[in-house]
């Protein structure tokens, strides 16, 4: 089953990087890229995104407020706060919207797991 | 005033660079976080290749009090200057939160020299470290001085650069709201550095995207 990935970062390059972990682990999936909340809502609404991979510190409204927007979009979607932010506040924030926390230099390790925990929710969305 | 921007790193370079700050920023915030146990609010890094006077006229124009920076050197394959800099007037909140307890001022005063050293060690340090690892460098660091001023006395400390007038200005918000404490955390570097910055971006840049990487500027 392929799946189709958001990834929204302010940053061309971490988006490259996460692109690249992505790429190397699902190979078939496919990848979405957005620069800002705005446009990651956006296409989260036009497209049929199943999950998404957001950055936590960008301009305008930040990755856990994104988070919060798409889980009240699409409440069932995994979604992902990637950070180097690790901050009790934030981990617990990102935790009360109903996002993960994955830790900035994201590994392919901490991506995998993210991505293996995705796939068990996307095939039961009864959870 | 809009500072004239210096053409020295592509856009790729500059946010490579950029997500370097905010990685070793956001880390440092996490130690300092430890220290006051409040959490510690941080900005998206603003950088900035100017010269030295805008880099001061930047400064001025978001800050008319008195400043208190906390400063070290560093050396390596680049060499520079790390300072953390914030209004005088918030130092001794800052060294009462990070001290903790109920401290009368007069102990407050006494420490606070210990106390902005120490915690300007911290996050400077916490930040190039995080910095030098990602760049696979080490580099060395000088111990930190507080130095007091309106702010062109930061950007002028001796030696002067060894070349060139341009400085890498980069500056960050922290915010500790619940105190009332905000501060800046500039990075000063002159042309030679750059040049070698430069070489250590590409290569971040490969490690972390792929070699195709480096190909993609024109898009950008």
């Amino acid at each position: 089953m392929s799946y189709t990935v958001l990834i929204v970062d302010d940053s061309k390059l971490a988006r490259m990087a996460v692109a690249r972990a992505l790429g190397s682990l699902q190979p078939d999936w496919t990848r979405l890229e957005a620069a800002n909340a705005d446009d990651a809502l956006q296409l989260v609404k036009q497209s049929n995104i199943d999950v998404t991979l957001l950055d936590f510190n960008m301009p305008g409204r930040d990755g856990l407020e994104l988070a919060a927007d798409l889980k009240h979009l699409r409440p069932t979607m995994p979604v992902a706060v990637i950070s180097a932010n690790s901050q009790v506040e934030i981990v617990a924030r990102t935790q009360a919207v109903g996002a993960a926390f994955l830790p900035k230099p994201l590994t392919e390790k901490a991506l995998a797991e993210f991505l293996e925990d995705a796939v068990r929710r996307l095939k039961s969305p009864a959870q | 005033m809009n500072p004239v921007l210096v053409n020295v790193l592509n856009d790729l370079q500059l946010d490579a660079l950029t997500e370097l700050v905010n990685l070793g920023v956001s880390r440092a915030a996490g130690s300092l976080r430890e220290m006051i146990g409040e959490q510690v609010h941080l900005s998206v890094p603003n950088i900035a290749l100017i010269s030295r006077p805008d880099a001061v006229a930047l400064l001025q124009a978001r800050e008319e009090a008195r400043l208190v920076a906390v400063h070290q050197v560093f050396e390596g394959d680049i060499t520079g200057r790390v300072l953390l800099i914030f209004p005088e007037t918030k130092s001794l909140e800052l060294v009462r939160a990070v001290a903790g307890g109920d401290l009368a001022l007069e102990d407050i005063i006494e420490l606070e020299h210990e106390a902005l050293a120490e915690t300007g060690n911290i996050i400077l340090n916490g930040c190039l470290a995080t910095i030098a690892n990602m760049l696979e460098r080490s580099l060395k660091m000088s111990l930190p001085e507080i130095l007091r001023g309106d702010g062109p006395e930061f950007f002028e400390l001796d030696p002067p650069p060894a070349a060139g007038d341009v400085v890498l200005f980069l500056y960050i918000d922290f915010a500790v709201r619940e105190r009332d404490i905000n501060g800046y955390i500039v990075m000063l570097m002159d042309m030679p550095s750059l040049t070698a910055l430069k070489d250590l971006l590409d290569e971040f840049i490969v490690r972390a995207a792929g070699p195709d990487a480096l190909g993609t500027d024109a898009k950008h």
